[in-house]
């Protein structure tokens, strides 16, 4: 039982079950058939038994006192209808005493309190079925019942109920072959696109992650399908970002990377400008640093917006919480940063650290590429959840807002900061939740906006 | 124990002759399985027969042993409930004692391509089986009867007895039904098949006719001239004598033809040899010698101008226990008695 087994085919599993129930029913029917087939057969040759034994008793008359039995021959041709089967008769008195019969010694053992007329015992070893027909004379001289037996061993009546059942269980045993056929082919055809499915999987490349088609299928297999192209489709994604990850991270690193090279190299060589070429060599660290923070920033949004569970945010809340974490005065010192937001909840089903960190990424910008007055707020607009990011300049060229959101935009102008990878984080997380950014000039400034489908309100209200 | 002396006291009171035992006995062969036969087929009939199959079958040997049909059927029913040895074959006239062995559970059983080929008379429960055709005749004499007093016919012979009785007187035989098995077996069919069975008997009162034992006897009384006309006689019997001045009658209101009945009784140490004796005798090899033997007698309706339907088969059935019955045998014989009284004359 325990050991393990080859795994057994659905098709074997279900035509097992199906022929354990035939056989069961087979076998119920075969039993009744067999048990019906006997009655007939008993019923029928009782009554030739019967007949026989009222023909002797028929046949008995008193002659000078004494009962004479003239034997008929019709009573041993109506026993003669069971043709391969022995006979006995006997002719006895009221006191036992023997009449005739076919052998005075020859006794019969009726079993005790067999109140019937018929009984079965034995008859020369053999199984026989008998019959007790009294027949009862009021004579002058003679007066008492005679007791006829009649009895019968059993081949013929075998024999029908063999014959009964072959003939009630030959076109059952057909039907159920046809049956077994059917259900085969039934099963069969039931079970062929499971089997097209597992041999479409086995074919497919490994590195195939396109969904499969769900539209032939059956509606039991549908969900599983459905399931698993949800489970590649999320695998395919996973794989695309780490490459994108892998890919920019090589590339925002190489630039850098080489000026901060350059920048030692000189201070190396010229003594007279060491100074300044320190200087710019702790800049170009910094920046550097603050690229890497970018980067493992938008591993972890890409990373989550697939993994983390998805709760309701206040997006109220992200913005206050991003001015109390007070980032900004490190990056712009002296810069006010204003915070607006209203009494109303602005809710959305996101993940918060992925807010957190697209709006610190907004904010970031105006800080770097802004001019004051910057602020930063949350609201609702209609059904959309928007967290915004204001400052009093005109926003970027319009060249470089075409391209904004885009991996790699890094110009000249931006050498010090990086708007490109920022908004590149923001531009994730408003795809993972379902949103889009939008960029807007103002007559007093430039708004910067994460937009999200609000979920109904809720919550504290 | 007591019911084998029961048994042993009925055998003996119901059948007196049982004490005389076996007639004759032949030995055929040297072979080393010996098969006991006991028949009541005279040997100079079988002869032929039985040197035919030991010719074939050299490894084995038969003893023959020649019965009366009552001593013979005593016997058996002593063998099968256990008291003395038990014969490898039964082969007996008197088929309602066969019938009766095999009722009683005395018989082998036995089924081979040729016992299935046997018509339903002439077998019964792959027990018993039916191994010669043999007409009952109406034998005459020749010389002594012209053919327009041969009675064709029962009702011819009737008409006969009637008529002619002066001629007839003390010169009809027919077998004593208490002494013969055979002449039992052919009286009780008589007493089934027609209404003329009571006249017959009362036609043989009538020209007291003689009851005696014997095919061979009756046969040779024919043939002498003591007899003009013995009734009921087997036709076998008639063929093998080849006396030029006997006539024989099928006769044509009905033929009872019968077929004597071989089992091999239950016990018997030489089954196996029994068997190849049977299917000896009933293989279409040993069809001439039995049909030379006058133990098959082919009814050819052309040569015999007896209808198929006049032909009466006793069948190997259990209706034949009826004749074994005690009262009915009471009521038979006392028939027999009235018609054949004393049986006097030389």
């Amino acid at each position: 039982m325990a050991e393990p087994r080859a795994p057994q085919s659905l098709t074997a599993r279900v035509l097992l079950a199906v022929l354990l129930i035939l056989m069961l029913g087979g076998l119920l029917v075969a039993g009744s058939t067999w048990w019906n087939g006997r009655l007939a057969a008993r019923q029928s040759y009782d009554r030739l038994l019967l007949g026989a034994a009222s023909d002797i008793a028929e046949s008995i008359r008193i002659q000078a006192g004494q009962p004479l039995v003239d034997l008929p021959v019709s009573a041993f041709q109506l026993l003669a209808q069971a043709p391969d089967d022995r006979i006995f008769y006997q002719v006895r008195d009221a006191t036992g005493r023997f009449i005739t019969g076919l052998d005075e010694t020859t006794a019969i053992d009726a079993p005790r309190g067999a109140d019937s007329a018929y009984f079965e015992a034995a008859l020369n070893g053999e199984p026989a079925r008998f019959v007790r027909v009294t027949r009862r004379f009021a004579e002058r001289d003679y007066s008492g019942q005679i007791v006829v037996l009649v009895g019968q061993t059993l081949h013929a009546r075998r024999a029908m109920t063999r014959t009964l059942m072959a003939d009630a269980l030959l076109p059952m045993a057909i039907a159920g072959l046809a049956l077994v056929l059917m259900s085969g082919f039934v099963v069969r055809s039931a079970l062929r696109p499971l089997e097209a499915l597992s041999r479409n999987l086995m074919q497919r490349d490994p590195y195939d992650l396109t969904p499969m088609r769900t539209d032939r299928l059956p509606r039991e297999l549908q969900g599983t399908i459905a399931a698993m192209n949800r489970f590649m489709a999320r695998l395919d994604r996973q794989v695309d970002a780490m490459r994108n990850l892998i890919s920019d991270t090589a590339h925002q690193l190489r630039t850098p990377v080489a000026a901060i090279r350059v920048q030692a190299e000189t201070a190396l060589d010229d003594r007279e400008t060491r100074a300044r070429s320190l200087e710019r060599l702790l800049a170009r660290t910094r920046s550097l640093g603050t690229l890497l923070d970018q980067l493992l920033s938008r591993a972890m949004v890409i990373h989550r917006t697939d993994s983390a569970p998805r709760l309701p945010v206040d997006l109220r809340e992200v913005a206050l919480e991003i001015v109390e974490r007070r980032d900004h005065e490190v990056l712009a010192p002296g810069v006010e940063v204003r915070l607006k937001i209203g009494d109303l909840p602005v809710m959305v089903t996101a993940d918060p650290f992925s807010l957190q960190e697209a709006a610190r990424n907004l904010l970031g910008n105006a800080l770097r590429h802004g001019q004051a007055p910057v602020s930063i707020g949350a609201e609702r607009r209609g059904d959309r959840a928007v967290l915004w990011v204001r400052d009093g300049g005109p926003g970027p060229d319009k060249a470089v807002a075409e391209r904004l959101g885009s991996r790699f935009n890094r110009d000249a102008s931006s050498a010090e900061g990086n708007v490109g990878l920022g908004l590149s984080i923001v531009h994730s997380v408003a795809a993972a939740f379902g949103g889009h950014v939008e960029m807007t000039r103002h007559n007093d400034g430039f708004e910067a906006a994460l937009i999200l489908p609000a979920s109904p309100t809720e919550g504290p209200e | 124990m007591t019911r084998l002396l029961t048994l042993l006291l009925a055998a003996v009171l119901l059948f007196p002759v049982s004490a005389r035992a076996q007639e004759a006995v032949a030995e055929f062969g040297t072979g080393a399985t010996r098969l006991n036969v006991r028949s009541t087929t005279d040997i100079g009939i079988v002869r032929p027969v039985i040197d035919r199959f030991i010719d074939l079958n050299p490894d084995l040997s038969i003893r023959y042993e020649q019965w009366g049909s009552n001593a013979l059927f005593a016997n058996s029913r002593a063998a099968c409930a256990g008291d003395g040895p038990v014969a490898d074959v039964v082969l007996s006239s008197a088929v309602q004692q066969m019938v009766w062995l095999v009722n009683a559970a005395c018989a082998h059983r036995y089924r081979s391509a040729l016992t299935a080929a046997l018509p339903g008379p002439r077998i019964w429960r792959d027990e018993l089986w039916g191994i010669t055709a043999e007409p009952a005749v109406i034998v005459y004499n020749k010389r002594l009867l012209d053919s327009a007093q041969v009675p064709r016919s029962r009702f011819a012979l009737l008409d006969a007895m009637r008529n002619r009785p002066d001629m007839l007187r003390n010169r009809i035989a027919t077998y004593d039904i208490a002494e013969s098995g055979l002449g039992y077996l052919f009286a009780f069919s008589d007493s089934l098949e027609a209404t003329t069975f009571g006249a017959m008997l009362e036609g043989f009162a009538r020209v007291d006719a003689i009851a005696t034992c014997c095919s061979a006897e009756i046969i040779q009384g024919v043939a002498r001239g003591r007899f003009l006309i013995a009734y009921n006689v087997l036709g076998s019997y008639v063929a093998t004598a080849r006396a030029p001045e006997i006539g024989v009658i099928l006769p044509e209101d009905y033929t009872l033809i019968l077929s004597r009945a071989f089992m091999i009784p239950r016990g018997a140490r030489h089954s196996a040899g029994a068997e190849r004796f049977l299917d000896y005798l009933l293989s279409p090899e040993a069809r001439p010698t039995l049909i030379q033997s006058g133990l098959v007698t082919v009814l050819d309706p052309l040569e015999t101008g007896l209808l198929p339907s006049a032909r009466r088969a006793i069948s190997l059935s259990p209706a034949l226990l009826v004749a074994l019955d005690k009262h009915r045998r009471q009521g038979l014989f006392a028939l027999w008695d009235d018609a054949f009284r004393p049986v006097g004359g030389p």
